[in-house]
């Protein structure tokens, strides 16, 4: 019995739990802290973290945690309030403690500092795309490359109009706030000038109650502009339903009865976009498309004449109206994707240098460019 | 005055939110949610102008008696059943109008519009894989190697096709997809700007 009581003390006194590391959790709202330890490699039971509040004078395990575990955040403290924590190693019905730790006060930050990447990257493209604008107002110069479905527009409007059949524009499923369907909106209004111009009728079927409301003074102004106010007809821009497969028949419906000679699908899509671009093939009009979902993209490309590929949509107002202003920041954008192609080969040539016995550093400079800024701890999840 | 309240909001709104998303106080955090509150309860307005656009449209369809003006009717009929269902029983589980018209007919309809899709993937594919150019072939021929190598046939055939499938998939594919997403994002950005500082007002109804 005796010599159980000695071996006992023997084993406890050699695993003696590490004092934890704590710290405010950094770029957080608050209510947060880190604590981190170091283990001992030939500790291997479980932990029980004690949580020690100075003004409160109260004590509390806040977690058991597992042999593997060297860390913790602790998401269930009050701000301004000075806490201390504590391992203790759990031996059957024995608890060891060790040293506590240091007193650790929680507080909300007013920046994140994991974001300033993004920050500087947000920055630099902001500088390129305004210095292309003001490049553009002094009157100079920029090529753009030519877009074969931006192209088509007019040779599309003009077919209907010999034809005496209608276009049918689709915005997409988009709400309002998608960037997808504001450019969308922008190209309606293009399309609705020259609809205006060859007297054709223009169809706008829409999902999204504000996308209508929109896209009816879009196409108003548009006819308004190009001096045939009297040949807008409110009708033909309505409101169908926000059901994603209802909206695709009632499109459908109206492709099958109307037979329009052209077809605009420009937007959002989702599943449906095959079930839409399909029937409009099958009605024999010309299809033009364009969506910045990569997943619809090989629909549209197989099922319609011509598609702008991602970005191709959001050029697509600068390309139709030519305004410098627009053409301007459209440059800017190119450039902004050299910058992130230099960058690549940058990232890549350091991340190959990092693997060299002495250039670990490299590793430190390649890390910067992570997006790291999104906290994805979870309340009081262990650090594993 | 109708235009420039909406592009000094948009202006204040959009600094104020880019501004956001690099705060992570309380203060910050509160204001987002309380903005997206916000926009709910501006979609859920929205909605009666849409509804409003729906009965106008059938109305007239009904009135000029256009082709297929009989589904008008349907419309017409389902949206006001619909809605008195939803007032007078509610909208809980086991109502009606979950039992009756979302379980027993929507989500049937819906499956339908659904399974279609892959009748339109057939004849799509036909179309796609009609090896008239050098493209053509080259997507036929990469489709073929990738829908052999996802089946058991394909590995019994030959052990590495199912490697060479997927690495079609996971090195050509996404290089393209991943230049793609680029353009986009920074697309997506540029039009962002565009619209903040009033470059772009298509959103207004276009004009200056």
């Amino acid at each position: 019995m005796s010599s159980t009581v000695v071996l006992l003390w023997l084993v406890l006194s050699t695993v003696a739990p590490p004092v934890p590391f704590v710290q405010d959790t950094p770029n957080d709202a608050g209510k947060s802290i880190t604590i981190r330890w170091q283990l001992a490699p030939e500790l291997t039971p479980d932990f029980v973290l004690l949580r020690r509040s100075c003004e409160r004078e109260s004590t509390q395990v806040v977690a058991t945690l597992g042999a593997g575990d060297n860390g913790y955040i602790d998401e269930n403290v009050c701000d301004g309030v000075r806490y201390s924590y504590q391992l203790g190693v759990v031996l059957g019905a024995d608890t060891v403690w060790g040293e506590p730790s240091q007193w650790v006060v929680s507080k909300p930050q007013w920046f994140n500092w994991a974001r300033l990447n993004i920050l500087i990257a947000m920055i630099l493209f902001f500088a390129l795309v305004i210095y292309f604008i003001e490049h553009a107002k002094a009157g100079r110069h920029l090529f753009v490359r030519r877009i074969a479905g931006l192209d088509a527009v007019e040779e599309a409007v003009g077919r209907a109009t010999e034809m005496g059949k209608p276009i049918v524009y689709v915005p997409g499923l988009g709400s309002v706030a998608d960037i997808a369907t504001i450019a969308s909106l922008n190209i309606l209004g293009e399309v609705a000038k020259k609809t205006a111009q060859y007297d054709s009728a223009l169809l706008v079927p829409n999902r999204d109650p504000i996308v209508y409301t929109v896209a009816r003074e879009v196409v108003k102004e548009a006819y308004t502009r190009a001096g045939r106010p009297d040949a807008f007809k409110p009708d033909n821009i309505f409101y169908v339903t926000s059901e994603q497969f209802a909206y695709a028949a009632a499109v459908d419906g109206l492709m099958v009865r109307e037979k329009p000679a052209t077809n605009f699908f420009l937007g959002t899509f989702w599943a449906e976009s095959l079930i839409l671009a399909e029937t409009g093939a099958t009605t024999g009009a010309i299809q033009i498309a364009g969506t910045d979902s990569v997943f619809q993209l090989p629909f549209f490309i197989t099922a319609c004449d011509y598609t702008l590929i991602g970005e191709e949509l959001y050029a697509a107002s600068a390309y139709l109206s030519r305004e410098p202003l627009l053409l301007g920041s459209l440059k800017g954008q190119d450039m902004g994707k050299l910058v992130i192609l230099v960058v690549i080969v940058l990232g890549s040539a350091l991340l190959l240098l990092s693997a060299l016995p002495g250039l670990k550093f490299f590793q430190e400079v390649s890390n910067f460019f992570n997006v790291s800024g999104i906290n994805l701890t979870g309340t009081g999840l262990p650090l594993g | 005055m109708r235009r420039s309240i909406p592009l000094a909001i948009c202006l204040i709104m959009g600094i104020v939110m880019m501004v956001q998303f690099f705060v992570p106080h309380p203060i910050s955090v509160g204001f987002y949610d309380l903005t997206t509150k916000w926009i709910r309860i501006v979609s859920a307005f929205a909605l009666v102008l849409g509804v409003g656009s729906l009965i106008l449209y059938h109305l007239d369809r009904l009135q000029r008696r256009r082709a297929g003006w009989v589904y008008s009717i349907v419309t017409l009929v389902a949206l006001v059943v619909t809605a008195v269902i939803g007032l007078v029983w509610g909208v809980k589980p086991g109502s009606p109008l979950q039992e009756v018209i979302f379980k027993n007919m929507l989500v049937p309809l819906n499956a339908s519009m659904f399974a279609i899709l892959a009748f339109y993937m057939a004849s799509a594919a036909y179309r796609a894989f009609r090896a008239r150019t050098k493209e053509a072939a080259l997507l036929l021929i990469a489709a073929f190697i990738v829908m052999l190598g996802m089946v058991p046939v394909g590995a019994a055939i030959w052990g590495k096709l199912p490697e060479v499938a997927e690495w079609i998939l996971s090195v050509p594919n996404m290089a393209a997809k991943r230049a793609i997403v680029f353009g986009v994002a920074l697309g997506a950005i540029a039009t962002s700007l565009k619209v903040i500082l009033g470059i772009e007002r298509g959103w207004l109804g276009g004009g200056k």
